[in-house]
């Protein structure tokens, strides 16, 4: 019993740390406690469903085309709007991407309606050592753990990445350095939008969507950026599996509907005792 | 000015401050008296300016006493100990950025200086008045000039009525006649009876302020006594230029530099 | 204190604000008296608010907190049978108990950290609300004992209650700016460790204004409560209100006097106008509103140098650049 809820937990923080990794990427490098990631998560949920439940597009296509869209759309928003109050204090940065969550949130409750809708798919269970999971479940996780990975190498291995991160450690340093800081920034931006958009089309696999579900995964997102520093992908990875298994657990102690509310308390004690988060300080990979 | 020394005003009892295995302030004993201006000098890393920061609660001791009129301060917050009587200077000044350079001086005679608001703006004026910034009392402390960033932490620090002023690398980046300025200033606040604890890096100030000097290297107190005498001390030598610059010295008889 | 011209002038404008206010509980009828008293009730909220984040620069998305933990407590204690008047007192108080214990350690972040901790303290609480179905009624909320007399009476009795506890809040907000309290809130603003060099006991008065802040909040909350006659935790404990408040003293100018008045009362009737023609748009709107004053107004409109304004307009040139600080020789 208890071997299920973990698997499950360990499952779901898979895709927990796609929907917070670029939540915490832009929290690190920018500065900016992204209140609009949580909408575009759902953003991308909702276009992959249009994709292949209006166009009858297959899946493969539309994730892709659907991530890249919202790159652009990151991207586009941070050059346009972010980019002049970012070195702002954060209650400007923070209150100014609310009110874009609240437009698109709108936007969204008025061209997709609120009635969730779900890729209802079967491709049957899988069985082992006595836990059962959906196949389509792992499917999912599995794409988003992949994207995470890839982010990291990214990161870790290429000029941006290794761009991104020097910015995210010294700003000014790596403008000395004759990096350019806007671009990056949009960049990053961009990055964060598109692993919303593909955690979207994971979970639209998994759960019904409804816009309200915006809020939840944007608390996620905070609780998995405190558990695991921000601005890091490891921690992002470490942070989902922490809260899923946590999740688990509370839920098989204290039922369902506990389940959310132990994630914030264990945010709460980490902030109040570990303010750098589980995963060590910040920028250092 | 030479005073009868009674009781020390302030006396430290093998104060030592450890970080990491790093021996700061290594059992510093020390006794100041009222009414004095004493030099505290010694290479980069001597631990000066760590010994300031524990006099008045910047950071904590590792372990020994610092007493002040009597009175122990081990357990107290540094906002005790400013309202005590005991202000000190930054090397890196931190004034308030946005607030003006009036206010920034009221803010010492409000806490420390014990003011009502009222008085503690007229305290603020002739506090202005002697360091020579009245003329720039309504500008924000973030746009002043290095040379009057300095003076408005003497004025900010005097506005606090100390009884121990600790001044840290005052003179840093200032041009020579912006220090006789400052040395003038000084010796103004030593004649108002205030004890005054001055780490400085040039001898000239030194030997024109301090009665007593007490020099520092590598956490300890290596040699203290008369300003001239310690000039000859041939640790003191050793300390700042080594060696065999010291044994040199031992054996012909040069003036000491004064500058170093 | 300080009580020259200036702060005389300013309380003057603020008890004429208030008795004008308290004259249209004569004049106005029940829907309007409604209006008022929720504008009374932001305005509250606004200026404890400013206490934290306008003075202090603490970054607080917490008020909804204490606005529900107030709410909760007069729910609770009128459902026990208390008069209205005890159960306005077991709000403060327990404004007051909870900004202490949470306090303590929220007070101990800085920045970004502070103002994640005050969400989460929002979420934890709503979500325990929620849960904890004997005391609070889960997610069904409490129903409370709603006030004998006829609507109008009801309407006047409530409004001025709440205009009373507004008056409360500006003439703390006053007290504060112009003492001790006040200026050593902003000098925390500043540099926190330069204000403890400086003599302030900073712990105290950080823990000062953040259960004074507590205490508004938590009250405003339990009379809101016991006018509405029902309290759930989507209503106590709303993400959206506790985000909007800084808004709207940004709007008006945080760390002034009346920035939090001014703020509130654009926001409040540009909020009904855009309620009242785009129902299906009201929240996008909001947020376009929200995003224009952040990129309009940063300083809110006590920030904006009217004078230089002006001088622009007028003479179309710069004003004249300030006088040089030239470190004089001593003469």
């Amino acid at each position: 019993m208890l071997g299920q809820y973990i698997t499950n937990g360990v499952l779901i923080g898979g895709l927990y740390a796609c929907i917070a990794v670029g939540f915490s990427l832009v929290w690190g490098v920018l500065n900016v406690i992204n209140m609009l990631h949580g909408s575009m998560v759902v953003l991308g949920a909702y276009f992959c469903l249009y994709g292949v439940q209006q166009l009858g597009l297959p899946l493969y296509l539309v994730a892709p085309a659907v991530c890249g869209l919202l790159f652009l759309f990151g991207y586009a928003v941070q050059r346009g709007l972010l980019n002049r109050v970012v070195t702002q204090p954060i209650l400007i940065t923070l209150t100014l991407t609310f009110g874009l969550d609240l437009i698109v949130n709108n936007l969204i409750l008025q061209g997709f309606s609120a009635t969730p809708r779900s890729l209802v798919t079967n491709y049957g269970m899988l069985e082992f050592l006595g836990v059962r999971v959906p196949v389509v479940r792992i499917g999912g996780m599995l794409v988003a753990g992949v994207l995470t990975l890839l982010l990291y190498w990214l990161l870790r291995h290429s000029k941006i990445g290794r761009a991104i991160i020097a910015v995210r450690m010294d700003r000014h340093a790596a403008a000395l350095m004759g990096i350019r800081i806007p671009q990056i920034y949009a960049l990053t931006f961009g990055i964060g939008a598109f692993m919303a958009g593909a955690a979207g089309c994971a979970t639209a696999l998994i759960y019904p969507v409804t816009p309200m579900m915006s809020g939840v995964f944007l608390g996620k997102a905070f609780v998995i950026c405190v558990l695991g520093g921000l601005g890091s992908v490891p921690g992002a990875i470490i942070g989902g599996l922490a809260l899923g298994i946590v999740e688990g657990i509370g839920t098989l102690a204290l039922g369902q509907q506990w389940a959310t509310s132990v994630g914030f308390m264990m945010m709460m004690a980490v902030i109040v005792l570990f303010p750098t988060g589980l995963a060590g300080k910040k920028g250092y990979e | 000015m030479s005073v009868a020394p009674t009781s020390p005003i302030l006396e430290l009892k093998s104060v030592s401050r450890v970080f990491d295995g790093i021996r700061a302030v290594d059992t510093v004993s020390l006794k100041f008296y009222a009414g004095e201006i004493v030099g505290l000098i010694g290479p980069n890393g001597a631990g000066k300016t760590t010994l300031v920061n524990l006099i008045s609660g910047f950071i904590p001791l590792t372990s020994g006493d610092v007493i002040f009129e009597g009175k122990s301060l081990i357990r107290s917050k540094p906002h005790t100990i400013a309202q005590s009587g005991i202000a000190r200077t930054f090397q890196i000044v931190q004034p308030f950025a946005k607030m003006t350079v009036l206010e920034n001086v009221v803010a010492g005679a409000i806490y420390a200086g014990h003011c009502g608001m009222r008085q503690a703006r007229d305290k603020a004026i002739e506090s202005l008045e002697f360091t020579k910034l009245t003329h720039l009392k309504d500008m924000p402390a973030s746009e002043l000039a290095l040379a009057n960033r300095k003076r408005l932490e003497l004025a900010k620090s005097l506005a606090m009525n100390p009884r121990i002023l600790m001044l840290d690398e005052v003179n840093a980046g200032l041009n020579s006649s912006e220090i006789d300025e400052a040395v003038r200033m000084v010796k103004a606040i030593a004649a108002r009876g205030i004890t005054i604890i001055v780490i400085e890096h040039l001898m000239r100030v030194v030997t024109s302020l301090a009665q007593r000097v007490i020099v520092m290297h590598h956490g300890a107190v290596v040699s203290e006594g008369p300003t001239d005498q310690v000039f000859r001390d041939p640790r003191v030598i050793e300390a700042y230029l080594g060696n065999r610059f010291a044994q040199r010295f031992a054996k012909s008889s040069t003036l000491v530099p004064l500058e170093i | 204190m300080i009580f020259d011209r200036a702060t005389a002038f300013k309380l003057v404008i603020g008890l004429l604000i208030f008795g004008g206010g308290a004259a249209f509980s004569l004049i106005l009828d029940n829907y309007y008296l409604q209006v008022l008293t929720t504008l009374a009730m932001l305005c509250v909220l606004c200026w404890a608010w400013n206490l934290v984040g306008g003075y202090m620069g603490y970054p607080s998305l917490g008020t909804v907190t204490f606005f529900g933990i107030g709410a909760y407590a007069d729910g609770i204690a009128q459902v026990q049978g208390f008069p209205i008047y005890a159960a306005w007192l077991a709000a403060g108080c327990a404004g007051a108990v909870v900004a202490l214990l949470l306090g303590l350690p929220l007070l101990r972040l800085k920045g970004h950290y502070f103002a994640i901790g005050t969400i989460a303290t929002v979420e934890v609480l709503r979500e325990i609300s929620n849960n904890w179905e004997t005391l609070t009624g889960g997610a069904v909320g409490i129903n409370i004992p709603i006030q004998p007399g006829s609507p109008d009476f009801v309407g006047r009795f409530f409004f001025l209650a709440m205009l009373g506890l507004a008056l409360a809040s500006f003439l703390v907000t006053i007290v504060v700016d112009r003492t001790r309290f006040g200026f050593g809130l902003r000098c925390i603003r500043q540099n926190e460790q330069a204000a403890s060099m400086v003599g302030i006991d900073v712990f105290k008065y950080k823990v000062s204004a953040f259960v004074l802040s507590g205490v508004l909040c938590s009250a405003a909350g339990g009379i809101y409560a016991s006018m509405v006659a029902f309290i759930e935790p989507k209503d106590a404990f709303n993400l959206i209100t506790t985000i909007e408040i800084p808004v709207m003293v940004m709007l008006g100018g945080m760390g002034t006097i009346f920035g939090p008045l001014i703020g509130g009362v654009f926001y409040v009737v540009l909020k009904e106008f855009v309620w009242a023609y785009f129902i299906n748009w009201h929240s996008g709107i909001l947020g376009l509103i929200i995003v224009a004053v952040i990129y309009f107004l940063p300083s809110g409109v006590f920030g904006i140098s009217w004078t230089s304004a002006l001088k622009w307009l007028k003479l179309r040139r710069r004003p004249a650049p300030p006088a040089r600080d030239i470190v004089t020789p001593a003469a």
